[in-house]
């Protein structure tokens, strides 16, 4: 087996589209098996905000809170999700920013699109993956330990994000 | 419903999707004193109060024009030339640090309107300069000077308006770092107006060891497709979580008896479990009234009560104010506090929200957040994760109330019943009362003391513009 250094391109790529097509076909609990158990998700509320601790930020959920987050969803009394939402990720080709033994960084231009009965709304943005290798045997060649979501325009008044960007 | 419409803005519908035209904001309307009395029942309240533009109107015209209205906090100016710019009520506002004072100004440029700044906030150097004509205005507000000045004839340009420079907010109070302005130029004074409710925000100020908070960021924002009023009465409605947010504190819960086992509960849970208490805890937690519509809840104990010690904290605060003192003032554990008309204010997690009335339906929620100076930054850090994790447009707690109000708001187009029910544990004479007056905490007795207060504001401001008429005529 062939370890990260020398993993094709399109190995990761496909990896990345993949993921997209899981959030976005409801495959919220095959997603979670692809990050790992110390896996961070956040969506910084400022244009290029480095502090992720003592400033507010629209996301910065474990995989505790993700988790959380797609239970909520299916919930018989959710009831911002009845009628529930549905999403749409529209990705750039990724492009590797990095790779050694221990990982794989990326960063992927993307629009998402996120409706619910007559609204629409559009987000743009880039999102950095840190990605490891799987155990032998998973499903997928890899695995994401980290993922930030830089939206465009994150100062901007949103009405309610209800599903994973 | 106006489907297309409603694509259509949603978007366009970053920044403010209400259109200057929609804000009306120098339209007159005519609303007399019966309309306004007709508005009510006791415990209940006409939807026209949250469906109806012109009702929208007469509030930005009497209501808010009275109030005392958070523009900012000095920490966000700290240097001389710095400036935020925000807005009270339906009005474009910018606050400036002159050399030792805050003040504020309309943000129109004297000359022909042109908003003299647009960023949230910015460092004008000793004066602004207009984008337009370049004109420029001294961070006192004064005309400092005009390109090619040959055209003008002075004596005539300082009698117009333009003349004078900029229109100042001129009734400003800086309540320990606090900057509230009230806008009509008479009016109740500022300690009338709040009284005994100041309490609140000396506990939050006084939690830092230095007794002084900073603000901490830019804040959440939050579009809300609702009247600004339903999220003020939301913020004393102990009978809503337990319902409402059964779906993600439930599941906070729920997982966690599931996955947690015998570990520390981590700061999310601890944020998220408590909002599924039963009645029987918001019951004994308490409501206390102020007049003028202020209130909060949390008197005895509150969903913020067993947050974990933060190392080190406590001794600093019994160095500071010694151990009495201290004890004291980390014992509050207040809930929410409403300032009367549009702010909520928690202390326990230093936090300050403003509800931005934009259109009868429409509110842009501002979810602010302070540091306590001198207290160690594990403080901060639990209050920028309730900050997300609550306030947020991503936040699930957030995203079960907007559900609410939206379809309240919808709903109250429907005819049929024009009324809205705040009746629980109403007693007979209860606004007659001084100072002070606590309750059951699942009382709405809180929305009834805003709805009171909001017609007093109303009626008063419109009997002086009748009387003002009269005299002129
Ligand atoms: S509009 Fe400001 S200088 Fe003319
Ligand atoms: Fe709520």
């Amino acid at each position: 087996m062939s370890g990260l250094a020398d993993m094709k391109k399109k190995t990761i790529r496909n990896f990345l589209y993949v993921e997209a097509e899981l959030l976005d076909n409801e495959g919220h609990e095959s997603w979670l098996d692809l990050l790992t158990e110390d896996f961070l998700y956040w969506m910084p509320l400022e244009y290029g905000q480095t502090d992720d601790r003592l400033m507010t930020s629209l996301m910065h959920d474990d995989k505790l809170l993700l988790t959380v987050r797609i239970e909520r969803l299916q919930g018989d009394r959710t009831f911002s999700q009845k009628p529930r939402s549905r999403c749409h990720h529209l990705l750039q080709r990724p492009q590797i920013l990095s790779r050694s033994k221990e990982g794989i960084t990326t960063r992927t231009a993307f629009h998402y699109i996120e409706t619910r009965i007559d609204d629409q709304m559009l987000m743009a943005g880039w999102a950095e993956h840190q990605l490891v290798a799987a155990p032998k045997g998973a499903a997928q060649p890899l695995m994401i330990r980290r993922k930030t979501v830089r939206l465009m325009n994150p100062d901007a008044a949103f009405p309610n994000i209800q599903l994973i960007l | 419903m106006q489907t297309g419409l409603k694509l259509l803005e949603v978007s366009n519908k970053l920044h403010h999707s209400v259109t200057m035209a929609e804000k009306m904001t120098s339209k007159q309307v005519n609303i007399t004193a019966e309309q306004v009395e007709a508005l009510f029942r006791p415990g209940e309240a006409h939807r026209d109060l949250y469906a109806s533009q012109d009702i929208f109107r007469a509030e930005m015209q009497h209501l808010f024009r009275q109030c005392w209205l958070y523009v900012g906090h000095d920490s966000q100016v700290p240097n001389r030339g710095d400036y935020i710019a925000t807005e009270l009520a339906d009005q474009p506002v910018l606050m400036v640090r002159d050399r030792e004072e805050v003040k504020v100004f309309h943000n129109r440029c004297p000359h022909k309107g042109t908003k003299l700044v647009l960023d949230a906030a910015g460092q004008a150097g000793p004066f602004f300069r207009c984008p337009y004509h370049a004109w420029t205005f001294r961070t006192d507000g004064s005309l400092r000077s005009i390109p090619h000045p040959q055209g003008y004839d002075e004596e005539r340009l300082h009698e117009s308006a333009a003349g004078c420079g900029l229109s100042p907010v001129e009734n400003l109070v800086n309540y320990r770092g606090f900057i509230f302005a009230r806008l009509a130029s008479q009016g109740i004074d500022f300690d009338a107006f709040f009284g005994g409710s100041l309490s609140t925000l000396d506990n939050m100020i006084d939690r830092s060891p230095e007794g002084r908070l900073s603000v901490a960021g830019p804040p959440l924002r939050y579009m809300h497709r609702c009247n600004w009023k339903m999220l003020v009465e939301n913020q004393t409605d102990t009978c809503h979580p337990m319902v409402a947010h059964e779906s993600s504190a439930g599941t906070v819960v729920d997982l966690w008896s599931r996955i947690g086992g015998n570990s520390k509960k981590p700061m999310a849970v601890e944020i998220y479990a408590p909002f599924l208490s039963d009645y029987s805890f918001y019951d004994k937690m308490g409501i206390r009234i102020w007049p003028n519509g202020h209130g909060h809840t949390g008197v005895t104990q509150s969903i913020h009560s067993n947050y974990s010690e933060i190392p080190g904290y406590f001794d600093q605060m019994i160095a500071a104010y010694g151990r009495e003192r201290a004890e004291a003032i980390l014992s509050e554990s207040r809930h929410n506090t409403v300032f009367f008309p549009n702010i909520m204010v928690k202390g326990p997690i230093q936090s300050l929200r403003l509800f931005k009335p934009l259109a009868a339906d429409r509110t842009l929620v501002e979810s602010w957040i302070f540091r306590l100076d001198g207290a160690p930054d594990m403080l901060l850090e639990r209050t920028a994760a309730y900050n997300r994790l609550i306030n947020a447009p991503t936040s699930i707690v957030g995203h079960d109330d907007l559900e609410m109000y939206e379809r309240a708001q919808e709903g109250l187009s429907a005819g049929g019943n024009d009324w809205v029910n705040m009746q629980r544990d109403m007693q007979a004479d209860e606004m007659n009362f001084d100072g002070e007056k606590v309750v059951i905490g699942t009382s709405e007795l809180q929305m009834r003391n805003q709805f009171d207060a909001w017609r007093k504001f109303m009626l008063e401001s419109i009997q002086n513009a009748d009387h003002k008429a009269g005299a002129g005529a």
